[in-house]
C-alpha cells in the first residue's frame, strides 16, 4: 500500500497558537509533528487528549483528532477511548499540576494497567494557567504567588511514580535539548504499553530558569547524564565522572579513580524497577539528573489488548451472544 | 408430595414477608418464593430490604434483613402494604416488623431463635412471643426451625454450624406449603447451586421437604392458601430484577443499534448489580470497566463515545456528583452517552441500601453552566429494559447525555418480564459521518433538524476535530470567547434538549382528563400512586393518574392536563422535587406528599392522603 508521505507541516491545524512567546511548550508541538510523519500512522488515527493547563492546549493545535478534557483526567478518557478502538494511536499531553495533582489517581492506575498510549508530562514546576501558584514538582522554599514564604511541600517525582505503578516505559527529556526529545518521543510512540515521557519544559514567566542546571547548554554536561541502554553511565564537560552502585545506593565517581567496567550498566530492559528508581531518585545538586529512557519493558499484556481478548474469547466460548436465548435462560411460563 | 390433603382455601392475593438475621439467607428464601410464584402465573411484585451493613452484630435489629412479596391473581403493581403473613426468625425480626402484619395475619416464628441471649442483642425484656398482644392479634405459629431442622438434616453428616444454616429451607418448605406453592423450582435451584457438594444439597433438599411435610403433618396447621394464575397478557414470561433488566436493556440497546457496549462504572450500592450482570455478557460485544473511581468511570465512558461506541455510565448520588464535570464536559462536546443514577436515600452517603427519589433536581441542575440534559425514569423494575433503549435512542438522535434515573426500590424488586421479540423492537439508527478527501473544512458542530451535530469519530480521514470543554465556535467548533456565540450556542444547546418534547408520546392519563384531583408520579412509586389511584376511581372519587416517564423535557401536553384538575397531588420520596419543577414550569399550584424514611410510599397512606384533597361531601 502507498501511503501519502506527510510532512510536520501537515500535522498543524489551522488555530492560532497561544501560548506565551518564549515558552517551553512550542519546541515540544515542533518536535511532536516532527516525530509524527516517521511514525507512519495516518493523522485520522490519531488522537490527542489532554486534560487542562498551558500544555492541555497542544490538541488544538495538532491536524488530527483531538479533545481538550477535564483538569487531570485525561488519561481515563484514554482509557476508554483506547479500550474500545485500539486501532487508534492515542496521545495524552498533560503537565504537573495535571498528572500529579488533581489527576494522581488516574496516572497511576493507567500506569499499572499498562495502557497502550504515550503519556507526555510538561513539567515547569509551576501552575502557569492560574498565572503562578506553586505545583506538586516545585521546589522546597520555593516562593510563588501562593507560597510566599517559600512551599513547605514536598516535591513529587513524576518518574519515581511511574516506577513505583511498575511502568513499563519511563523516559525523561526536556524541551531545550530537541534532538534528545524527538528520539525520546519516537521510542515512546514505539513502545508498547503505556509510555510515560516527562519533559522539563521553561515557564518563562512565572517559573524562567527553574531548571536552567540542566537546560543551559554550558550548565547540562555537569548536571545531567545521558542514559543509553547497556552503557556505563558517564557524565561531565570531559565526560570524566561515572556512576557507581556501592550496596544499595549510587555514587559519583572520577573515572580516573575507577575502572569503567565498575560504572553502573544501564539496564532499561530490566523487570525489576529497584535500580531504575534510584537513577530516578538522583537530583540536582547532589547528583546529575538522568536524561533518556529509564525504563523499556517489553512484554507486558496490554489492558487496550486483554479487555478486547475477553470479548474474542467469551465469542469463542459461548458463540457471539444471542439476546432472546439469554431472556429465556432459566425458569419462563407461557401465558395463553 | 406436594399435593395437601388439608383443606385449600382460595385468595386473591397474599403478601408474605420473611425476616430474619443477614446470614439467615431470607434474601435467598425470598427470591425462591418470588420464582415459585411467579411460574404459578401469579403476577408479583417484591421489596427485599437489607442492612448496608455486610454482618451486622448477629441477632440485633440493625442486623434484620427482609424480603417482602405480593403474589396475587390480578394484576398488581406494588409489593404489598400489609402483610398476610410473616416469618420471623429470631426476636429483632419480629420486632422490627409486626407493625405491619395485619389483625389476624399469620405469624410463623423460629421458636429456636427465641432464647435469653437472642432477647439480650434484640433489646427485649421478655419473650416478645409470650406477649398477649401478639397471641391474641395474630395467628401465631411457633416452629422450633432449628432443632427440627437438625433432625432432618442429621444422616447427611454435616457439622452442627453447616446443618443450622439449612434451617432457611425448612422455613421456605413450610412456606411452601402454606400457599400451595411447587417444591420443584427451588428443587432444581439447590441441585444447581449446591450440586459440586452433594451433602450440602441433599441436606438443603431434606430440609425443604421437612418443612413441607411439617405443615402436611402438624395439628397447628389446619388449612392452606391457594392464589391462582393471573391473567396477563399472553407471550412468554420471566421474572426479573429492576438492575438486571436495566443492563439488558442496554445490551439489547447496543444490538438494535448494532454498536458494542462500553459499560465505565466504579462500584456502589445500588447500582453495581448492572456491573455484575453487564460483565457477563461480553460475547455481546460487551466490555466493562471497573475505574479507579466515579471520574474515571464517567471520562472513560465518554472516551469511549469519542470512539464510536455506545458507552454508558452508572452510579447512585454520591457517585453522580462526583461525575457532575464530566457530564457537563459530555454535554458541550455533545457527544451520546447514558448515565444511570439508581438513586439511594441521601445526602451525601445517606441510606445507601434505602430507596429514595431525591436525585431529580440533581440530574436536572447538578452542573456548573447552563447545562440542560434530557432525564427519564423507569416506573417498574420490567420497565428498565425499555427505558434503557429508550435512553440511548435519545442519546442518539440528539447527541447529548441522558440521565437514567432509577431508584434502589425498582433496582433490587422484580415482577413478572414479557419476554420481547427482538425483531419487534425498532433498530436504532446511528449515523458516522464518512471520510472525505476534499479541502472542504468539515464541520463538526454544523447541526441537523434536531440540532444533532455530526457523530464524526476517529478513523475517518478528511474530519479530523478537536472537541473540548472550552466553548466552541458555531459550526466550526473552534474555541470561541466571542459573547454572542456562547449565547447563541447556550441557547442551541438548550433548544436541542426542549425539542425531544416535539417527538416523545404525550402524557398520558389513567382516568378521565379532567376531574377534583390528578395524581402526578414519576420512577419508582408508580405502582403505589396507580393502585392507590385505582382504589379511588373504585370508590367512585373523581381521581386521574398522570405518570411522567419523562422529566427533562417534560411532555407538551402536561401543563394543560394540570390545569384541567382542581387540584394537583404530587407525592414523591423527596421533599418535593417535581413539584417544583412542575410548579415553575406551569405555575401550577401542586400539592405535596413527601416522605423520605428509606421506604417506598404504602397504597394506604396515598389514599389516605388523596381523600384528604377530594371535596368534601355537602353537610360533611
Amino acid at each position: 500500500m502507498n501511503l501519502p508521505v506527510l510532512k510536520p507541516t501537515d500535522f498543524a491545524s489551522d488555530q492560532d497558537i497561544r501560548w506565551c512567546p518564549g515558552c517551553g511548550d512550542y519546541s515540544i508541538l515542533a518536535q511532536m509533528k516532527k516525530v509524527l510523519p516517521d511514525l507512519g500512522v495516518p493523522r485520522e488515527k490519531t488522537v490527542f487528549i489532554s486534560g487542562i493547563g498551558c500544555s492541555s492546549r497542544f490538541p488544538y493545535y495538532m491536524n488530527t483528532y483531538g479533545m481538550h478534557s477535564i483538569h487531570g483526567r485525561a488519561p481515563a478518557f484514554a482509557t476508554g477511548l483506547k479500550s474500545t478502538r485500539p486501532d487508534l494511536m492515542v496521545w495524552v499531553i498533560t503537565g504537573d499540576g495535571d498528572a500529579l495533582s488533581i489527576g494522581g489517581n488516574h496516572f497511576i492506575h493507567v500506569l499499572r494497567r499498562n495502557l497502550d498510549i504515550n503519556i507526555v508530562l510538561f513539567n515547569n514546576r509551576i501552575y502557569g494557567l492560574t498565572k503562578g501558584q506553586y505545583s506538586p514538582t516545585s521546589t522546597e522554599g520555593q516562593v510563588t504567588k501562593s507560597t510566599p514564604m517559600g512551599s513547605i511541600d514536598h516535591p513529587l517525582s513524576p518518574l519515581s511514580v511511574a516506577l513505583a505503578a511498575e511502568a513499563t516505559f519511563v523516559a525523561r527529556s526536556m524541551d531545550a535539548n530537541v534532538k534528545h526529545l524527538g528520539m525520546v518521543l519516537k521510542r515512546a510512540a514505539q513502545h508498547k504499553g503505556t509510555s510515560l515521557v516527562e519533559v522539563y519544559q521553561n515557564c518563562n514567566v512565572f517559573n524562567d530558569g527553574a531548571m536552567a542546571y540542566a537546560q543551559e547548554k554550558a550548565q547540562r554536561p555537569e548536571n545531567t547524564i545521558e542514559l543509553e541502554h547497556g552503557k556505563p553511565l558517564i557524565f561531565g564537560k570531559e565526560s570524566d565522572k561515572g556512576i557507581r552502585l556501592v550496596g544499595t545506593r549510587l555514587e559519583v565517581v572520577n573515572r580516573s579513580d575507577v575502572a569503567d567496567d565498575d560504572l553502573l550498566i544501564h539496564d532499561e530492559r530490566e523487570q525489576n524497577p529497584s535500580i531504575q528508581m534510584m537513577l530516578a531518585r538522583m537530583r540536582y545538586p547532589e547528583m546529575p539528573e538522568p536524561m533518556g529512557v529509564l525504563r523499556d519493558v517489553e512484554g507486558v499484556p496490554t489492558y487496550n489488548d486483554q479487555i478486547n481478548q475477553q470479548v474474542t474469547s467469551a465469542k469463542e466460548r459461548f458463540g457471539e451472544g444471542d439476546l432472546e436465548k439469554l431472556f429465556s435462560a432459566g425458569d419462563t411460563w407461557v401465558v395463553d | 408430595m406436594t399435593t395437601t390433603s388439608k383443606d385449600v382455601k382460595p385468595v386473591a392475593g397474599i403478601t408474605v414477608r420473611l425476616a430474619g438475621d443477614s446470614g439467615d439467607g431470607m434474601q435467598l428464601l425470598g427470591t425462591q418464593l418470588t420464582n415459585t410464584s411467579a411460574l404459578a402465573g401469579n403476577d408479583v411484585a417484591t421489596f427485599p430490604d437489607f442492612p448496608a451493613e455486610i454482618r451486622a452484630p448477629r441477632g440485633t435489629r440493625a442486623g434484620v434483613s427482609g424480603f417482602q412479596v405480593q403474589f396475587a391473581k390480578q394484576e398488581i403493581f406494588t409489593p404489598g402494604d400489609t402483610l398476610d403473613a410473616l416469618v420471623v426468625m429470631n426476636p429483632a425480626a419480629l420486632v422490627t416488623n409486626i407493625q405491619d402484619l395485619r389483625k389476624g395475619g399469620i405469624l410463623i416464628a423460629n421458636e429456636d431463635g427465641f432464647t435469653a441471649k437472642d432477647f439480650k442483642l434484640a433489646k427485649v425484656d421478655a419473650n416478645p412471643l409470650d406477649a398477649t398482644v401478639i397471641n391474641e392479634e395474630y395467628r401465631l405459629f411457633k416452629v422450633p426451625m432449628t432443632k427440627l431442622t437438625r433432625t432432618a438434616v442429621s444422616e447427611h453428616g454435616l457439622s452442627p454450624k453447616i446443618a443450622d444454616r439449612c434451617k432457611n429451607f425448612f422455613a421456605m418448605g413450610l412456606v411452601y406449603w402454606l400457599f400451595g406453592r411447587s417444591l420443584e423450582p427451588t428443587l432444581r435451584f439447590i441441585e444447581a447451586k449446591f450440586g459440586k457438594k452433594p451433602e450440602v444439597a441433599a441436606a438443603n433438599i431434606a430440609a425443604l421437604r421437612a418443612g413441607w411435610a411439617y405443615g402436611e403433618t402438624t395439628e397447628a396447621f389446619g388449612e392452606s392458601y391457594q392464589v391462582e394464575a393471573a391473567e396477563l397478557k399472553p407471550g412468554t414470561y420471566r421474572n426479573v430484577m429492576g438492575n438486571q433488566a436495566l443492563a439488558w436493556g442496554l445490551v439489547a440497546a447496543s444490538k438494535l443499534s448494532n454498536k458494542d457496549l462500553f459499560y465505565g462504572t466504579y462500584p456502589i450500592t445500588p447500582a453495581s448489580d448492572i456491573l455484575h450482570e453487564l460483565t457477563k455478557h461480553k460475547a455481546f460485544g460487551v466490555r466493562t470497566f471497573q475505574a479507579e473511581d466515579e471520574i474515571a468511570a464517567v471520562c472513560a465512558t465518554i472516551g469511549a463515545a469519542f470512539g464510536g461506541t455506545m458507552a454508558v455510565t452508572a452510579s447512585s448520588g454520591p457517585g453522580i456528583a462526583l461525575k457532575a464535570e464530566a457530564m457537563g464536559l459530555g454535554m458541550i462536546l455533545e457527544l451520546p452517552m447514558i448515565v444511570v443514577n439508581v438513586q439511594r436515600g441521601g445526602p451525601s452517603t445517606g441510606l445507601p441500601t434505602k430507596t429514595e427519589q431525591s436525585d431529580l433536581l440533581q440530574a436536572m441542575f447538578g452542573r456548573n453552566g447552563e447545562s440542560p440534559l434530557p432525564v427519564i425514569a423507569p416506573q417498574s423494575p420490567a420497565d428498565c429494559f425499555s427505558v434503557a433503549i429508550e435512553a440511548w435512542r435519545l442519546a442518539v438522535e440528539c447527541m447529548v447525555p441522558v440521565m437514567l434515573l432509577s431508584d434502589g426500590y425498582i433496582a433490587n424488586g422484580s415482577e413478572p418480564w414479557r419476554i420481547p421479540e427482538m425483531s419487534s423492537l425498532p433498530k436504532i439508527d446511528v449515523q458516522h459521518p464518512e471520510g472525505k478527501t476534499d479541502d472542504e473544512p468539515f464541520l463538526p458542530y454544523k447541526r441537523d433538524a434536531n440540532h444533532a451535530r455530526p457523530w464524526a469519530i476517529p478513523g475517518a480521514e478528511g474530519l479530523m476535530h478537536r472537541l473540548g470543554g472550552l466553548e466552541k465556535e458555531n459550526e466550526t467548533g473552534n474555541v470561541s470567547y466571542d459573547p454572542d456565540n456562547h449565547q447563541l450556542m447556550t441557547n442551541l444547546r438548550a433548544e436541542k434538549v426542549a425539542k425531544i418534547a416535539e417527538r416523545i408520546p404525550a402524557q398520558e392519563v389513567f382516568g378521565e382528563e379532567s376531574g377534583d384531583l390528578l395524581v402526578v408520579s414519576w420512577g419508582g412509586t408508580y405502582g403505589a400512586c396507580h393502585t392507590a389511584v385505582q382504589q379511588c376511581q373504585q370508590a367512585g372519587h373523581r381521581v386521574s393518574h398522570a405518570h411522567v416517564r419523562y422529566l427533562n423535557p417534560l411532555p407538551a401536553n402536561l401543563g394543560d392536563l394540570l390545569r384541567r384538575f382542581d387540584r394537583v397531588l404530587v407525592p414523591e420520596l423527596n421533599m418535593g422535587q417535581l413539584r417544583m419543577l412542575l410548579r415553575s414550569e406551569y405555575l401550577v399550584d401542586c400539592i405535596g406528599f413527601n416522605k423520605v424514611q428509606g421506604k417506598p410510599f404504602a397504597v394506604s397512606e396515598l389514599i389516605q392522603q388523596i381523600e384528604t384533597h377530594l371535596p368534601q361531601p355537602v353537610g360533611a
